[in-house]
This record gives C-alpha cells, sequence and structure tokens, in this order.
C-alpha cells in the first residue's frame, strides 16, 4: 500500500462525495472561537437549524478577551458566546474557566485535538494541531454553520506537498526561525490549495510545541492543511490528556496511530528541502510573512527581486521605514509582544525567561508576554518565569490571542516598532501604522532588553 | 437560507491592482470588535481614510465612479492570511458582487462563493488585458460578467473567458443554500457514525467537551 498520511486520515473520514463534486469529510471534533461565533449562532437561529454534536463541538474566548492583568474580562463577542452557548447546549470554555486559552493552544491541550482525528476550527491558524497529526481545516462563518449543522466539511481534495526538513538546529534558534525560512524561500501563495507534511530530521528533533509553530505558520505561505507524522513523542504529550481515550481505548489508539505515517513510495504533487543547519535567526523585514532575512543579512534591493516582489518590497521598505541594503541589527524597537498560537506555549516562554533572566527591558519599550492558555500561565507561574519576565520590567499576562490581531484592544500606536513571536506582519494589524517584525521568543526576548533588533546569540555570549 | 441567484454581474469595474491585500488590509480588525459595525465603511477603510478620517479621493473606491462598482478587479493572492468571512461581508455591504483577479486566497473564495459574491481567477494574460481596460475606462464603460455562459464582456466587444468549479457556479446561479445539498447526505452521515462508534468508539465521544 502507498498511501500520504493525509491519504491514510482523509480516506478514514471521507463520508460521502456530492451531486456537484464536493467531499463530505467527518469532523471529530469542533472548535469554535467567539470572533465568529455570534454571528454562527445567530445564523443557525435563522435557519431554524440545530447543533447536530453538541458533545464534539466546544466554544473558546480568544481574540477579543482583554489579557491585562486586573481588567474585567468581558467584551460583546464574549458576552454573545456565552448566550449562544447556553441557548444551544455547548459546552463554552470560558474566560474565568481555568483551561481557557487560545484555541489552537488548548484543544491540544485538553486531549481535543489528537491523532488521526480530524478538526474544524473557523480560523486560518487551525493546521496548528497538525504537529500531533490531527488533521484540521480552518473555514469562514458559513462553512462554520455548516459543520454545527451536519458534522461534515464539504470541501474539495487538496493537493499534496511534502516539506524535507534536513540538517539540524543550532543553539537559540527555533521553529520560528525555520518557519519563516521556509516562506522566504516558498513564498505567500506556494502552498494553496494544498495539504502540506513536514518531515526530516529537523521535524523529528523537534518537541511538539516547535512542531505546532512550525504547523501554525503553514497558512501563511497559502497551505490549507499540514500534518505530522506522530511519532512517540507524540504519544508521550498526548497521554493521560482528558479528552484522550483511557485503558484499552488508548492501547487501541496507539495501534492505529504507529500507522499514521507516510508509506515509502507514496508519491506527492510537490517536495521541497530546506537544509536548517546554518540558519541563523530570521526576523520579516516586510509587511508579508516571505519578506524575511537573517539578522546577519541585509534588507534586499527591489531591484534584485522579480518585478511583482519589486513592487510589493519597494511599498513594504516606505511602510516599514526600513532601507534597501541596512542590516535589521541595531534598528530601534518600542514594543515587544511574546505571545500568540504560534509562540506562547511553555517551552517558548522558558526560553524567553533565560534570554530575559537579570537583565532589564531597555528604556522606552513596553514589552508584554501572554501566555498561549491559562494552563500555560500556571505551568510558568511555578517555574517562576512570571517573576523573571516582571523583574525585568516585561508586563505578564492573562491568557488570550492579545496583540496577535488586536482584536481585543492590545495594539501599538502609529508609527511603532514592534517585535513580535505572533504569526502575522500585515500592514496595520497590531495597530494603524504599527510596523511588525515577528521573530523568535529569543529574538524578541533579546530586542526587549538591548532595545533594538539584535542576534540573540551575541546578546547571550555577555553574561547577564 | 436561500440566497438571491448570481447570474450576471453589470458595471463599473474598479481597479486596485495590488498583490496579496490581506483580509487585515480589507476588515481591520477595528471593525470585527464591535458586532455592529458598519462594515461598507470597513471595507479597505484604512486604503480609504487617513488615521484622522479624512477621505482619500485618489483611492479607487473613493472616486465618484466607483462608488457604487458592482465589480472589483484585484491582482494575485487577494483575501490571503486570516479565514475571517468579515472580508466577504464588508465586500458584499459595499456593494460588489464579483471580485475578478489572479488566484484568489482558498478561504476568501470559498467565502465569497457562501456569500453571493462571485469570485474569478483569470489567468495572467487575460487579467492584464482586462485591467489595462478597466484602468481606461475609469468606471464610465460597463463591464458584463456573465457567469452562465462563463465569460466578461466590455461594450466594445472585448471577451475574457473565465472558468469555476461546477459547484461554485450552481450553489451561486441557483442561489442554494451549501448545506442543504449535505443535509441530502444525512443517511450517510449516521452510516458513518455508527460505524465508527464500533470501531472506534473515542472518536465519537469527547470527554474534555462532554464534563
Amino acid at each position: 500500500m502507498t498511501h500520504t498520511l493525509f491519504d491514510k486520515i482523509w480516506a478514514l473520514h471521507h463520508v460521502d462525495t456530492r451531486a456537484d463534486g464536493k467531499h463530505l469529510l467527518y469532523m471529530d471534533r469542533h472548535a469554535v472561537h467567539e470572533l465568529h461565533a455570534p454571528h454562527a449562532f445567530g445564523l443557525l437561529d435563522e435557519s431554524e437549524r440545530r447543533v447536530r454534536r453538541t458533545d464534539l463541538t466546544m466554544v473558546v474566548q480568544d481574540h477579543t478577551v482583554p489579557t491585562r492583568p486586573g481588567v474585567i474580562r468581558i467584551s460583546p463577542h464574549i458576552q454573545a458566546t456565552l448566550q449562544a452557548g447556553l441557548r444551544h447546549g455547548v459546552k463554552v470554555l470560558d474566560v474565568n474557566d481555568p483551561e481557557h486559552g487560545i484555541v489552537h493552544v488548548v484543544t491540544p491541550e485538553l486531549g481535543i485535538s489528537l491523532p488521526g482525528l480530524t478538526l474544524a476550527c473557523p480560523d486560518s491558524h487551525a493546521s496548528t494541531v497538525g504537529a500531533i497529526g490531527c488533521l484540521a481545516f480552518g473555514c469562514g462563518t458559513t462553512e462554520l454553520v455548516h459543520v454545527l449543522s451536519t458534522q461534515v466539511m464539504a470541501m474539495e481534495k487538496p493537493r499534496q506537498m511534502r516539506i524535507w526538513l534536513d540538517g539540524s538546529m543550532s543553539d537559540w534558534l527555533n521553529a520560528k526561525d525555520v518557519a519563516l525560512a521556509l516562506i522566504r524561500r516558498m513564498g505567500v501563495s506556494a502552498a494553496r490549495g494544498t495539504a502540506v507534511e513536514y518531515c526530516g530530521p529537523v521535524v523529528e528533533a523537534m518537541d511538539i510545541e516547535s512542531r505546532m509553530t512550525l504547523c501554525n505558520m503553514t497558512i501563511e505561505w497559502g497551505g490549507r492543511t499540514c500534518l505530522i507524522a506522530p511519532d512517540e513523542k507524540t504519544i508521550a504529550w498526548c497521554k493521560g490528556r482528558r479528552g484522550a481515550p483511557q485503558g484499552q481505548a488508548w492501547d487501541e489508539a496507539l495501534a492505529w496511530w504507529r500507522t499514521l505515517h507516510t508509506d515509502a513510495k507514496a508519491v506527492f504533487d510537490e517536495e521541497h528541502h530546506l537544509d536548517c543547519t546554518d540558519l541563523s535567526p530570521q526576523l520579516t523585514w516586510g509587511t508579508d510573512p516571505a519578506q524575511v532575512i537573517g539578522i546577519n543579512e541585509a534588507v534586499p534591493q527591489p531591484m534584485a527581486l522579480g518585478a511583482s516582489a519589486q513592487e510589493r518590497a519597494t511599498r513594504a521598505l516606505a511602510y516599514m521605514a526600513v532601507k534597501a541594503g541596512q542590516s535589521l541589527d541595531g534598528l530601534a524597537i518600542d514594543r515587544v509582544f511574546i505571545g500568540s498560537c504560534s509562540n506562547a506555549r511553555l517551552p517558548d516562554l522558558r526560553t524567553a525567561a533565560r534570554v530575559v533572566q537579570g537583565r532589564q527591558v531597555a528604556a522606552g519599550v513596553q514589552a508584554l508576554v501572554v501566555p498561549g492558555s491559562s494552563t500555560i500561565k500556571r505551568q510558568a507561574e511555578a517555574e517562576g518565569l512570571d517573576q523573571i519576565f516582571l523583574q525585568a520590567g516585561f508586563e505578564w499576562h492573562e491568557a488570550g490571542c492579545s496583540m496577535c490581531a488586536g482584536a481585543n484592544g492590545d495594539i501599538g500606536s502609529p508609527g511603532q516598532r514592534c517585535v513580535a513571536t505572533s504569526n502575522r506582519n500585515f500592514e496595520n494589524r497590531q495597530g494603524r501604522d504599527v510596523r511588525t517584525h515577528l521573530a523568535s521568543p529569543a529574538m524578541a526576548a533579546a530586542a526587549a532588553i538591548a532595545g533594538h533588533l539584535t542576534d540573540v546569540r551575541r546578546l547571550m555570549e555577555t553574561p547577564a | 437560507m436561500k440566497r438571491e441567484p448570481l447570474i450576471e454581474v453589470h458595471g463599473a469595474a474598479a481597479p486596485l491592482l495590488r498583490d496579496d491585500v490581506d483580509t487585515d488590509q480589507i476588515i481591520p480588525s477595528a471593525y470585527l470588535k464591535d458586532m455592529n459595525a458598519d462594515m461598507a465603511q470597513g471595507l479597505l477603510a484604512y486604503m480609504r481614510r487617513t488615521p484622522d478620517g479624512q477621505v482619500n479621493h485618489d483611492f479607487v473606491l473613493e472616486r465618484p465612479a466607483f462608488k457604487a462598482t458592482p465589480i472589483l478587479i484585484v491582482g494575485s493572492n487577494f483575501g490571503c492570511g486570516s479565514s475571517r468571512e468579515h472580508a466577504v461581508w464588508a465586500i458584499k455591504a459595499f456593494g460588489i458582487r464579483c471580485v475578478i483577479g489572479v488566484a484568489m486566497a482558498d478561504f476568501f473564495r470559498e467565502n465569497c462563493v457562501n456569500n453571493g459574491v462571485l469570485p474569478i481567477s483569470l489567468e495572467l494574460p487575460a487579467w492584464s488585458e482586462l485591467s489595462q481596460w478597466a484602468v481606461a475606462a475609469e468606471g464610465q464603460q460597463a463591464l458584463h460578467v456573465d457567469l452562465a455562459r462563463g465569460v466578461i464582456k466590455t461594450d466594445a466587444g472585448q471577451q475574457w473567458p473565465f472558468e469555476i468549479a461546477s459547484h461554485a457556479r450552481t450553489l451561486l446561479m441557483e442561489g442554494l443554500d451549501d448545506i442543504g445539498l449535505s443535509l441530502k447526505h444525512m443517511s450517510a452521515i449516521e452510516a458513518w457514525e455508527a460505524r465508527t462508534a464500533r470501531q472506534r468508539p473515542f472518536m465519537q465521544s469527547c470527554a474534555a467537551i462532554s464534563t
């Protein structure tokens, strides 16, 4: 048998094919967030339909949650979502729940996302959980109502692409650096209509949280979804989680999960390799996630890029107030945001804390850490990470999406330069005329300390 | 939830000839925060207005000829970024019923079809001709998009054929409810559930949700 990992999960969940050619794929789990929930439940009410499987559906509050400590965590979306959840008998993981957090962080934490399962989530970063071999699809509000009403998603079968991450990663390098280097190489739309599988020695060496960072960034180069084959690390990570099978069911699940890999002779529509051995820390210089350079490189000359990229690059240089040919090393910054579904899990916070420990945030820089979930926040506090951040001058927030999308009001002021561990450096995303540089947690922490973009490896050569 | 069928779109065609216009530009997050925000005002808000609210009269959608444009011509990869359906709601609220570009982002294309907005992806040569025509026409001549025949025409007789997935064409032309189409397969869905509950019961229940 020669099937890809994607084929195996797809085939198992394929329910039927509609007359119009669309495939109906069963969604084992459905996780919704409050930016969509009020609209979606409203549409459901209008059409007098019900949630078919309340036992497989959960709503999370994340995008609009005020995360600043001491602020009452409520918004019109949060309130409307609570009411809709009650009306439809759907579980809402509310802001005061001890396990509350960002949807892509909490579903694997709670064992709602599991290897071999499918997950629908009305958010483009749904594929974060591809890291544990869970096949996840993002969608808009109408499609979300479709899943609520039927528990299937109607879709075309994506093309398939395999990405080999070869070599190894040096100290202070993060999955974010790998993802940014990959997007730089592939361009922002290379994976459109495509299911990506990541593999190779670098992926095997990554912990589960790093794999989540890598998978989180798939949509940033256009991918429909992505997967990493579950291995013994995945199994150990999932074991004992509340939604994971127990006892005999766990043993049976294990036997199945160990078959979830791409067969040796399986064929992909496309395959690409990226050698990660000599990567330096990466960061974006422009306004799309392919406009990336290493900290030791110069911002490219638009002339050196293709015709279409040239125009984009010229506009990006103007928006970002950087010049072609300059180094980003030394560029003064105003804000640092360590958070989001991309990089706010415990190992990310530990790495940032190692950089920050015994040092101080530079004068004039506002730096915040927003854990991906309340569980991560508690774990970090148990390890004393919050104290390291607070003593260094960081703000230590409650869990939520916060400044990634700014939908909770956490935004910068016009002209501010922000280093963010989130996934989008689009114009105006973190506030009107805010200039965002995407980077790893270590690089973001280093920038907070230095007061400018800098190579974390150099900073760490000098004792605190 | 049957929608008004979309068969033809006629009228001005506004050229917004940029690549990679992302969803944060199409509908800034400030317009997502407010549940009752004016989505038509939110469409491309930061391109249309300065931070102090002054209208940028040079921007294509603020020019008188395009204030009620039913057609928007965009560059490649339009609608990349988030899956927020608000991006299409804003486009529709403005009155646009057809977006023509080169290889649109997946989520955006799907959200268009689900909201009765026709997304057309052209090959680059055809797109170049059409966008040149639109720039020259300045909204003074009408463009005719005929979904049934799969062709875009000008009054002067220029024509560009286009392709669209058959399910998208059917949904748009008949104003069909996509959910209704899937509900016809309920017995297959129930059979799948019954089989899975027997073979791997944990797939059909989740202790983290039900408790």
